[in-house]
């Protein structure tokens, strides 16, 4: 890194006065380079460093949502300006607020279901994730037997202890005991390689972030980057996570993906209409997961993977609006949440059509 | 200050002279610091990838070797609490050593959590006021708290009995106000930091082997055997090798507090197994999975029974007074093998295991890799670093040979 390159650092306008001598001491050169990274040449040589996704001014910003007006536009004005350099296409970051009135909700008919992952690719795709080695994916499908209850008469008089004088059969362990009943996830499979879809002898249940009303990762979040907005909706400032993992080891439902590497996105499978708080693209070391496609949602349109589905197994909408579909499949359907159990009240249902 | 300047001179140059046999931990130390620079500089710049850890085992070493300082760290106040409770005066002595101890397995500790973060250059966003802290929702903050006060305390305690016996004024009456409460605060909060780690583990519902009321009481009950096994351990080195003379009562202590640590870790493990297996609910996956596997995974297995044989065996071998008194070859074995039997029950029992089945039913192994391996290694060989150079120099003051020109003119 050239000396000019600090030269032009102490100019460029994204560094705030105060903290100017601040970095003079405390920046690397090779960070500081992409603030004035501009030509296409430098932005490729800078996306390939592997300190290049943060910028010195960007490390130094605070929590998106304690911001002031102007420090967000001018925190905005600097991740479209390094976007686009990285991936060499106009890229806007948008930060439209919630609306008023509104709480999210989604409905998914697992009768519906088929299993055939349009809605994991689909999402992929909008929401910028790593493409591959790893390619993070969002939304998980399990594809669960259907005979979960049956017991099969072979088993009957298997088990332990043998049969006694009581004349009871291997009631404790082993036998029938073992096949588990009901909605289990224990013979689950999620990482199914099928020509066809769906299989007969199947049902298949996607899960995703569940959107809490009262969710454990946002209490166990040392930093508060990830939080609740007020459309319901949790939500995580990419620079402001620390990489802790506590909020993934609080999910209940496996929904957060955390980047162990380096994410892979190629700069033409790069979708350039993002939110902050959405589908921007990320940096290594952070976590990331289903936000309801909010980048979409808070313009009025529907989430990805609903778009996606080729069986309209997928309802989103107002949950504070009887006329929702969502409203509408709670008050006519069978509805059920995922893992009530834990007691985090999730805003996506789960019905049977 | 001319003072202060002298001692840091007096203390550093008697901490790093010593005989071959010293040199030679030195450099054992410092080739796995030399190995372990180059891969802390691979992941720090390829990130947390080049370890084993995924999404469904989301811990990786450095956390369980974390909670395994935290554990030694904890227990350095069994030898600074005799002291002053039960006023010992043999333990009193060498209460600056287990203030040492903890001191370096804190800072240890912290180290290995920058490890296991994936963004360490960010840590300044938990620093209150500079950025934010989730208090008092966040476990974690909470831990940060306690840890690093902790360390604050212990730092203060080492360097204050260190200087005053330096310059020759530690008597009873020449202590300053501040340091007797500090002292006591000091005991009160080693404990007080395994519970809050303990709680940082518990607190995640979802993984069930954690979600236990007996957690904190495991981990105390490892913390004594664990942290007294390593005390006794380093006390017969000092006293084979220095001038410092501890006495078979101090050593005879120790042992008593590990045998007696790990009686109640048995009942805490009998309570737990029972109350999983007995009912056998999903509560008890994770624990038959690291018993007997789960269809053919049975990577943990192994472990698992080692570590509860060797557990068992330490404490019926420290039933006997034999193996109690044989201070020069049986007894730092059974220390030795206490020690590493706890660390290796963090990561092979307590940490990777737990994650199985995650909540949508994946059961998955932990493969630590190599640049993890040597990155552990690193934290390791740099704590025992620190921990050996600030020992030695406290032996130097302990014994006298380091002493303040003034008063060792005098005397």
């Amino acid at each position: 890194m050239s000396k000019e390159n600090i030269e032009e650092l102490k100019d460029a306008d994204d560094v705030q006065q105060g903290r100017r001598d601040f970095l003079k001491h405390m920046c690397t050169s090779s960070a500081a380079a992409l603030v004035v990274a501009t030509t296409p040449a430098e932005a490729v040589e800078a996306a390939s460093n592997p300190d290049a996704d943060t910028t010195v001014a960007e490390y130094f910003q605070g929590h998106f949502l304690l911001m002031s007006d102007e420090e967000k536009q001018k925190a905005i004005a600097r991740l479209e300006k390094r976007y686009s350099a990285q991936y060499s296409k106009k890229t806007t970051v948008s930060n439209t607020e919630a609306p008023d009135g509104v709480l999210f909700g989604y409905a998914l008919d697992i009768g519906k279901c088929i299993g055939c992952r349009r809605c994991v690719h689909a999402c992929v795709k909008e929401n910028n994730q790593s493409r591959n080695d790893p390619e993070v994916q969002w939304i998980q499908v399990m594809k669960m037997p259907k005979g979960n209850i049956s017991f099969t008469p072979d088993q009957l008089e298997k088990g332990y202890p043998e049969k006694s004088e009581f004349g009871d059969y291997g009631v404790q362990v082993g036998g029938n005991a073992y096949k588990t009943a009901g909605l289990s996830t224990e013979d689950a499979q999620n990482y199914y390689n099928d020509e066809l879809v769906p299989d007969k002898d199947f049902f298949y249940m996607p899960v995703q972030c569940q959107q809490c009303e009262k969710p454990p990762c946002v209490k166990a979040c040392p930093v508060r980057a990830t939080f609740r907005d007020h459309a319901g909706v949790v939500l995580i400032d990419y620079n402001w996570c620390i990489g802790c993992r506590m909020c993934q080891l609080a999910c209940p439902y496996h929904a957060r993906r955390f980047n162990w590497g380096e994410p892979q996105l190629p700069a033409e499978e790069m979708n350039p209409k993002t939110h902050y708080f959405g589908n921007r693209p990320r940096m290594r070391g952070v976590m990331e997961k289903c936000t309801f496609c909010v980048q979409r949602t808070r313009e009025g349109r529907n989430p990805a993977c609903l778009e996606a589905c080729p069986v309209g197994a997928r309802k989103f909408g107002n949950l504070l609006d009887p006329d929702s579909d969502v409203r509408r499949v709670l008050a006519t359907k069978r509805v059920f949440r995922f893992k009530e159990e834990y007691g985090t009240y999730p805003k996506f249902f789960y019905y049977i059509g | 200050m001319k003072t202060a300047l002298s001692f840091a001179r007096d203390f550093s140059s008697f901490a790093i002279k010593g005989g071959r046999m010293y040199y030679a931990w030195l450099l054992f130390l410092a080739f796995f610091i030399l190995v372990g620079s180059y891969t802390a500089y691979i992941q720090f710049t390829q990130g947390l990838i080049v370890t084993g850890a995924t999404d469904q085992v989301t811990m990786e070493a450095f956390f369980a070797n974390f909670v395994f300082t935290a554990h030694v760290a904890a227990a350095a106040v069994l030898v600074v609490a005799p002291g002053y409770f039960y006023h010992r005066k043999d333990l009193k002595e060498l209460a600056v050593m287990g203030e040492v101890i903890a001191m370096v397995f804190v800072a240890t500790g912290i180290t290995f959590v920058l490890f296991h973060m994936g963004r360490p250059d960010r840590t300044w966003h938990i620093i209150p006021g500079l950025g934010y802290m989730n208090f008092p929702n966040s476990m974690l903050a909470y831990d940060t708290i306690v840890l690093n006060v902790y360390l604050l305390l212990n730092l203060i305690g080492v360097s204050y009995i260190l200087f005053k016996k330096y310059v020759g004024t530690f008597h009873e009456k020449q202590l300053a106000l501040w340091f007797r409460p500090i002292v006591f605060l000091a005991i009160a909060w080693g404990p007080l930091i395994h519970i809050i780690t303990a709680f940082v583990l518990a607190s995640n519902a979802r993984v069930g082997m954690w979600a236990t009321a007996v957690l904190p009481f495991a981990f105390l009950t490892m913390a004594g055997a664990s942290g007294p096994a390593l005390v006794v351990l380093i006390f017969l080195l000092t006293r084979r090798y220095t001038n410092l003379e501890i006495g078979n009562p101090v050593i005879d202590l120790m042992t008593t507090i590990i045998a007696w640590s790990l009686g109640i870790l048995m009942l805490v493990f009998a309570a737990e197994f029972f109350t999983l297996l007995y009912p056998s609910t999903e509560h008890a996956d994770s624990l038959k999975y690291n018993m007997f596997g789960h269809n053919g995974l049975n990577m943990y297995v192994p472990w698992f029974w080692g570590t509860i044989l060797a557990l068992v065996s330490s404490f019926i071998a420290l039933l006997f007074r034999k193996v109690r008194h044989s201070y020069n070859r049986l007894l730092p074995l059974v220390c030795f093998v206490v020690f590493f039997a706890i660390l290796i029950e963090k990561p092979m029992i307590l940490i990777f295991p737990a994650f199985s089945p995650t909540p949508l039913g994946e059961y998955a192994e932990y493969h630590v890799t190599l640049i993890e391996f040597f990155n552990v290694l690193f934290v390791w060989a740099l704590g025992f670093l620190f921990l050996t150079l600030i020992l030695k120099g406290a032996i130097g003051i302990l014994t006298g040979e380091v002493r303040h020109e003034k008063s060792s003119a005098s005397s």
